[in-house]
């Protein structure tokens, strides 16, 4: 397995605005945003409600047009993205999971590869259940119905569901809330031992300021409509800006920083 | 054939046959139905026959999945080849495929005293919605009492808020199809009379037909389909988003802030509805008669006080009521018993359509047999 060379970016993003009409009046989500994601790398985005992050997830999927600008993932614009075999190019973990109520867990999971139409039944299901053992749950779990399962089993396989055809771009949006704290350490490990084995790139939305620094190789800040920083925590840490402060510096955010490893992740 | 396309390739090494791979051996590629195909047929001579290779080398790859690996894996039937080049990557791939690889749990089939069970369970649904209905029934008797104690604490603006939505909104749709119910009858009438030359009967037929049972049912049918799949959908996203208990923590009657308002709004908007549907659909067979059957307006207005007779009305508005009340009380009761999910405010709203349906026309059953004297 041998993934794109590490300087070829996996996301990029140029000079991308975003406005929403509601009711006739505009509102600017993000003007002028430029970001780069390399291969390899594990970001977080941050920033404050309203200041389109998971607007900007959603416009690496496709699911979004940007109003100017240009969103080109694994280069290609983002707008091809919903294409047949899109799998095999990104995987999302969506916040809510969005298992196909109707389906098995395995059947979930096996979904992608069913559509494809080809591969027999029996390679489907053993791909499905060593995806289902690979983020942690018992194959005996694999003929439970999504409504049966719990928060952090949901999560689960809807990352395995995500992962199922390999693709080497993850995107999670808000992967730990609505999870206890053991199931979101737990999801966090798992998210970190992924991304060391399979070489993923992961770009994550997230509030929780522990996944935050315990996943991520980089931080980028949405501030005032665009990436006000980007850089490894502790160095966005360190920048000074109102929202900075205050997102890193309050209460919450000294406590997570304390468990920061010495010296910082390398990126 | 391009770079991409997976493939294998036979060598005759020192060593022995030996199968080199090539290619994207990923989901997407391998499923390639033309590619599939071939790749079958190689793999199978590759693994068992006397064609069958001693060492395989992966290190050619431009991409290997856990697709790729699992088909590896099935096609060396599970176990390790004798001799096998790969890179490190290619390699913890394999072994994690390999230690993942387990016999598909069982799938849960049903046993004789499963379904047993499951007819049992079937039966204790059916007395739940039983109790449910008559509980509901219970209660929306008391709050009626409690709003005949202090009619000023009643629910008056929810009640004209549905009584807009269930009544107001609905008299286009109501209107339009009881207008083209009265034009089909009076046309497939005009067919059976003319052949008596019975042609001014088709008064007596329209009337009696339209007034006492076409337009409160079609109305009561239009209604529950509309309206009583609102009043389920309504309340089972309460329950959805936890408003229900909300309220119920807050101390709010929900019997009284919720069904009463919403079978009063139907008890009152249901009879009305009732008449102008009705009316439409006269509307429609007057016109269709004069076309069909030169039976002029003037004659059939003229006629039809004679040919129905007015307790008719009245059986018609108080059955519309029933109906009325029945939709709002099935749709709230399927409302309430929505659990917090999505599918089952789906199947509630859906259950709540049929039964309202199937209990109005129940109830129109009944009511012909009861009043089979009163107004013919």
């Amino acid at each position: 397995m041998n993934a794109m060379s590490p300087d070829t970016p996996m996301v990029e993003i140029e000079k991308l605005s975003s406005v929403f009409r509601t009711g006739g009046r505009e509102s600017v989500v993000h003007r002028d945003l430029d970001l780069r994601i390399n291969a390899g790398e594990l970001v977080s985005i941050v920033g404050g409600s309203g200041s389109g992050k998971t607007v900007l997830l959603r416009q690496m999927l496709g699911l979004e047009r940007p109003h100017r600008g240009h969103v080109t993932v694994m280069g290609r614009p983002a707008e091809h993205l919903g294409e047949p075999g899109a799998a095999s190019r990104v995987g999302m973990l969506f916040q809510h999971g969005a298992l196909f109520s109707a389906f098995s867990v395995l059947d979930n999971i096996a979904f992608p590869l069913r559509e494809l139409g080809t591969l027999p039944d029996e390679l489907v299901r053993d791909v499905a259940l060593v995806k289902l053992q690979m983020v942690g749950l018992e194959p005996s779990q694999a003929h439970k119905m999504p409504a049966n399962l719990s928060g952090g089993m949901i999560k689960r396989v809807a990352l395995a569901r995500a992962l199922v055809m390999d693709p080497p771009l993850l995107l999670l949006d808000e992967p730990t809330a609505g999870l206890d704290p053991d199931s979101a350490d737990a999801l966090c490990e798992l998210l970190r031992s992924l991304h060391r084995e399979l070489g993923l790139t992961v770009v994550m939305v997230t509030h929780d300021l522990d996944t935050l620094f315990a996943l991520s190789t980089r931080v980028a800040v949405l501030a005032d409509h665009k990436v006000i920083v980007s850089g490894a925590p502790r160095e966005v840490m360190a920048f000074d800006h109102p929202f900075v402060r205050e997102f890193f510096l309050g209460e919450r955010g000294r406590r997570a920083a304390a468990l920061l490893p010495e010296p910082p992740i390398a990126v | 054939m391009d770079d991409t396309t997976p493939r294998l390739i036979r060598q005759s090494l020192p060593q022995g046959r030996c199968a080199l791979l090539q290619g994207r051996w990923a989901a997407a590629a391998l499923a390639e139905p033309r590619t599939w195909a071939s790749l079958q047929r190689e793999l199978q001579g590759a693994t068992a026959g006397p064609q069958a290779v001693q060492c395989w080398d992966l290190r050619q790859l431009s991409w290997l999945d856990h697709t790729g690996a699992q088909l590896l894996w099935n096609s060396w039937g599970r176990r390790w080849p004798m001799q096998m080049e790969a890179l490190p990557a290619q390699r913890a791939m394999l072994e994690r495929v390999a230690a993942y690889t387990v016999p598909p749990p069982p799938p849960a089939h049903l046993t004789a005293g499963q379904i047993f069970l499951g007819l049992g369970g079937l039966v204790l649904r059916l007395l739940d919605h039983g109790r449910g209905l008559l509980r509901l029934v219970g209660q929306l008797l008391l709050d009626t009492l409690r709003l005949l104690r202090h009619p000023r604490q009643g629910p008056w603006r929810d009640f004209s808020g549905h009584l807009y939505h269930i009544g107001a909104t609905a008299l286009p749709i109501t209107a339009l199809v009881g207008f083209l119910i009265g034009v089909v009858l009076a046309y497939l009438m005009s067919q059976q009379l003319r052949l008596f030359g019975a042609d001014p009967f088709i008064v007596n037929i329209l009337g009696i037909s339209l007034i006492r049972e076409l337009g409160p049912v079609l109305a009561a049918i239009l209604i529950a389909g509309r309206s009583g799949s609102t009043i389920t959908a309504q309340i089972g996203v309460m329950r959805v988003t936890e408003e229900l208990d909300a309220m119920r923590v807050l101390g709010i009657a929900r019997g009284f802030r919720l069904v009463l308002p919403r079978v009063m709004a139907m008890a009152l908007a249901m009879p009305l509805l009732s008449v102008w549907t009705t009316l439409a659909a006269m509307l429609g067979g007057m016109l269709a008669s004069d076309l069909v059957m030169g039976v002029t307006p003037a004659y059939f207005v003229s006629t039809l006080p004679d040919a129905v007779k007015a307790s008719n009305l009245t059986l018609a508005t108080a059955k519309s009521a029933v109906f009325g009340v029945f939709i709002a009380l099935v749709g709230c009761h399927y409302g309430l018993r929505v659990k917090p999910n999505t599918e089952s405010l789906g199947q509630g709203t859906t259950a709540s359509v049929v039964t309202s349906i199937t209990v109005v026309i129940l109830v129109d059953a009944l009511f012909a047999v009861v009043f089979k004297d009163v107004g013919i």
